[in-house]
């Protein structure tokens, strides 16, 4: 009680001072700890701010869904100390206003976070899940600190206001550039350095994978947008770099949905669900990127947005998701898709809570997730042509690479909710599940609330949004001088640039969805009658059993068919005949969908480490005066280098 | 005021057109194949005969499977509504955009197939499967080839793209045919008309769209019947709309109006008998190979845009 308690105050004190950050402007600390050289250095710009709020909105929620989700852990102490460790990393990062006490805090951040994958740790995959994700965590700090290396050696100073005046030769630019890009990549997910995720994700408790993939995975964004965006500068991009991250943020989009449409674990196929997610903010960033090095600052400050505000709309409802999956564990017992079915009639909130998320994550109208991706496809659109064949090309190809993974995840959502919610209970622990706790529902209800919202009046959010590309780019889509920008006070439509360019109104279509609706319902729906109730039709067999529905495995077959080639699926048939060779008594199909990218890039790293291991290994099995060779060979040669 | 009214009665016409452009496509098919056919007032009788009929729900149809119908007709009712018909410049096409418009289409498809997934039949999930893989195909296709006018137009209102093509002196543009064809092929495809799926069929083996409906009844059946014949005159009203508006009234004048219907029908009427004649003369798909026609038509409409790029933007 006292920890759900104190998380949901430092949410809500995170989203007050996300707002106030925002609105004015923030303020900046320094707190008389750390280094005796280097106090730490805390700051809260409209980057920041924005990034707090994110956090914020969240934790306020989970902590919430916390206090009924954990009421029957018993191991509570790791979660107790870890878990708010976790938080404060997250908080630290996006306060911190130098290099050092950023990393502090981010590998607060990774390494608690470690302790909370490997909570269950009897069964030995989560011990391996847990050790994958801190290897790659750390790898991915070790760039990101060459990358600070980078900054530090231009500067001079840890400071990033020291960093934000320095000025980098393109080439170390570079350099710092890809650094900070496979570093935050790969915490943040992106293919093909997402290996951990898929794994780490779904073993750790519900309400931590909430807030792992809600907000641990943006604060590797807001990590690249720091470093790219405002310690280099949009005067520093080159071309390359915005057309790198769309590529990067294109294939993760497709290659994640891709993934998710095979996995019938429900928590898994959410982790590579935000695999998907990160793409979609990365192909605006790309966008945003692009346009700024091409100096088109309005336009990358649409971009900008796009990527913000699908950041905190990601945030919402994939919090939202892994809230619902962690509360149909929370009553089944399992994660497997394929035991699950009918639980909308015995989890009826649940069910509901968890069809807003499903609504949002496939971009449909009048939820967010249409309104992030909207803004960046208009992004895409409106780009002018940018020199080269190639750099044209890549553009309209993202936009097409967007509408394509957008489509596949509505697919892949059709099937969870489908799978999960709908039709008959395909075992007894679907069939006896029950609806989970007042707290787990308010829990959830939060954020599918704030979903609704933030798809109907983006009007509304986006002035708030657009302190971050003034921060950023000096430039603002909502000023009254910029004549062909979002205007604040039409709160009806979203016209990005001008009315005749684009607009959309979700409020005029869900009222006038509801309107229509419901005169057709009260028109048509005869009063005081009850509907007639009878069997399904099944084709005059009387005999129909639940495992006869379309399941995940079998809703996801067309795609397996038509993709064969990037699945490679491992498909095993087999027939049982035991009376008589015509007469097949049982079918059993199996098929297993690996991940191409784990296959064939980590494993063979994997083997070339082994392979080198095994050759030096006997080094290590030599007597006293090898070693002291060794050691004095080293003092040689550093004495050589360095003196 | 006066142009919402107007508004309001367009998207009206649409709405009682459709059954009319549903009946006058299966006239035209059974005249072409030797038969009499049943006239073009029949959707609209079968229409009538479901609304007086009793609904009957399977056992444990849960609320999705009972509000979907209102859900999928009102998505398509607004979607038909936002695109202009008769008139150019109508106050509500300012509603959505046409990214708007295609997202609003798979509001009302994500709706139907979790109503097939609903009953927990192996029929609905079969088709639910199927219609989301082949749409999701689609929809990149479809944007692209809507994309290559909106780069040339600079907008993606219907409103102003109808407007572009109309001021712009009229060439021949090697990336609109392009995208005509891409668009008439994703047509078909979206609208569930042969080769890729037939909406007159029940065989379980070919079936798509219909197979997420078997168990619908009554006034549900009466109203997924009727968005999908509005699906399918908004899809012809869109390609006329964005390949050859000519003839669109650009101001609410009578003689204006009364003109632009005459022309909307006579074109209406032209697309339709060619859909009529390619439904006759074609054979349906194998199902694995609706991706190959839904990839054809992604490559040809990334071509013409493309083309656009390199041969005509520069000029």
């Amino acid at each position: 009680m006292v920890l759900s308690c104190l998380m949901g105050l430092s949410g809500l004190f995170a989203v007050i001072a996300g707002f106030t950050g925002l609105a004015n402007g923030g303020g900046s600390i320094i707190l008389p700890f750390g280094l005796p050289w280097l106090p730490m250095h805390l700051r809260l710009d409209a980057l920041g701010s924005f990034f707090l709020l994110v956090i914020g909105a969240l934790v306020l929620p989970v902590a919430i869904y916390s206090q009924g989700y954990l009421s029957h852990e018993k191991r509570l102490t790791p979660i107790a100390i870890f878990l708010p460790l976790f938080i404060l990393g997250m908080m630290g990062v996006v306060l911190s206003d130098d290099a050092f006490t950023f990393m502090l805090f981010w590998e607060l951040m990774s390494v608690s976070s470690y302790f909370l994958v490997t909570h269950e740790h009897q069964h030995p995959e989560n011990r391996k899940a847990g050790f994958i994700y801190l290897l790659m965590a750390h790898m991915a700090g070790l760039l990101i600190m060459g990358s600070f290396a980078t900054l530090y050696a231009t500067s001079g100073s840890f400071e990033f206001s020291a960093m934000r005046d320095a000025q980098l030769s393109p080439l170390w630019a570079s350099v710092a550039f890809l650094l900070a890009g496979f570093g935050f990549g790969t915490k943040a997910g992106v293919v093909p350095m997402h290996g951990w995720l898929p794994d780490a994700h779904p073993v750790a408790p519900s309400n931590v994978s909430a807030l792992m993939s809600g907000i641990m995975l943006k604060v590797a964004i807001f990590g690249f947008i720091r470093i790219t965006w405002d310690l280099m500068g949009s005067g520093d991009f080159q071309w390359w770099w915005g057309a790198l991250v769309l590529a990067a943020g294109s294939s993760s989009a497709v290659s994640g949905v891709l993934m998710a449409l095979q996995q019938h674990d429900l928590k898994r196929l959410l982790a590579y669900h935000s695999i998907e997610n990160i793409g979609i903010i990365l192909i605006g960033l790309g966008l945003a990127m692009l346009l700024a090095h091409f100096g088109h600052n309005t336009l990358a400050a649409l971009g900008l947005i796009a990527a913000l505000y699908h950041t905190i709309n990601h945030a919402l409802f994939k919090g939202l998701l892994f809230m619902g999956a962690g509360a149909v564990l929370h009553s089944t017992g399992s994660r497997n898709m394929e035991a699950m079915g009918g639980l909308i009639h015995r989890m009826p909130w649940t069910a509901a809570f968890f069809l807003v998320a499903c609504i949002s994550i496939s971009a449909l109208p009048p939820f967010n997730g249409f309104v992030s991706e909207w803004l960046t496809f208009q992004t895409a659109l409106m780009a002018p042509q940018l020199g080269g064949a190639l750099l044209t090309a890549i553009v309209p190809f993202s936009a097409a690479m967007l509408a394509l993974a957008g489509a596949l995840a509505a697919t892949c959502f059709v099937k969870v909710f489908g799978v999960v919610f709908l039709g008959h209970a395909r075992s007894d622990i679907a069939s006896d599940a029950k609806e989970v706790d007042d707290w787990m529902l308010v829990g959830m209800a939060i954020p599918a609330l704030c979903c609704l919202l933030l798809g109907v009046l983006p009007t509304v959010f986006i002035p708030i949004l657009d302190h971050v590309p003034q921060l950023l780019l000096h430039t603002s889509l909502t000023s009254s001088s910029n004549g062909q920008a979002i205007d604040a006070t039409q709160w009806l439509w979203l016209t990005p640039m001008n009315a005749a360019h684009a607009s959309y109104s979700a409020p005029i279509i869900l009222l006038g969805m509801l309107l229509l609706g419901g005169v057709a319902f009260w028109r048509l729906h005869p009063k005081g009658t009850i509907i007639r109730r009878s069997k399904m039709w099944s084709c005059g067999n009387p005999h129909t059993h639940a495992r006869m529905q379309y399941n995940a495995t079998s809703f996801s077959q067309p795609l397996r068919r038509i993709f064969a080639g990037l699945y490679q699926p491992d498909e095993h048939e087999h027939a049982e005949r035991h009376q008589h060779a015509l007469l097949t008594t049982r079918v059993k199909y199996v098929v297993h969908v690996g991940d191409m990218v784990v296959k064939h890039l980590y494993q063979p790293i994997g083997h070339v480490t082994l392979w080198i291991a095994k050759v030096i290994r006997h080094e290590h099995q030599r007597g006293i005066h090898a070693y002291l060779t060794y050691t004095f060979a080293t003092v040689l040669l550093l004495l050589a280098v360095f003196v | 005021m006066n142009s919402l009214l107007f508004q309001l009665l367009q998207a009206l016409l649409m709405v009682l057109l459709a059954p009319l452009v549903a009946g006058f496509l299966s006239t035209i098919k059974a005249h072409l194949q030797n038969r009499r056919g049943a006239g073009i007032m029949q959707p609209w009788r079968d229409i009538q005969k479901l609304f007086a009929k009793e609904v009957v729900l399977a056992d444990h149809a849960s609320w999705i499977f009972r509000f979907t119908p209102y859900i999928v007709f009102t998505a398509t009712l607004m979607a038909a509504s936002v695109v202009p018909a008769l008139l150019v410049d109508t106050p509500l096409s300012l509603t959505a955009d046409v990214i708007a418009l295609v997202a609003l289409l798979a509001l009302a498809r994500f709706f139907l197939s979790l109503a097939g997934m609903d009953i927990g039949t192996a029929f609905g999930g079969m088709g639910s499967s199927r219609e989301m893989t082949f749409s999701a195909l689609a929809e990149p296709a479809m944007l692209m080839s809507v994309l290559v006018l909106a780069i040339g137009a600079h907008s993606t209102n219907i409103t102003t793209m109808i407007t572009h093509t109309l001021t712009t002196p009229l060439l021949i543009q090697p990336s609109i045919a392009f995208a005509l064809v891409a668009m008439l092929m994703i047509a078909v495809a979206e609208t569930g008309r042969i080769p890729i799926d037939n909406p007159t069929t029940h065989l379980e083996l070919t079936m798509i769209h219909e197979a997420m409906l078997l168990e619908y009844s009554g006034r549900h059946l009466a109203l997924m019947e009727w968005a999908s014949m509005v699906k399918l005159l908004l899809f012809t009203t869109l390609i006329i709309d964005l390949f050859m508006p000519w003839g669109i009234a650009s101001e609410a004048s009578l003689i204006g109006i009364v003109l632009a219907l005459a022309i909307w029908l006579f074109k209406l009427m032209g697309l339709l008998i060619i859909l009529a004649v390619f439904e006759t003369s074609l054979a349906k798909l194998r199902l694995f190979e609706v991706p190959q026609y839904l990839g054809t038509a992604f490559v040809l409409s990334f071509l013409g845009l493309i083309i656009h790029y390199m041969l005509e933007v520069s000029v």
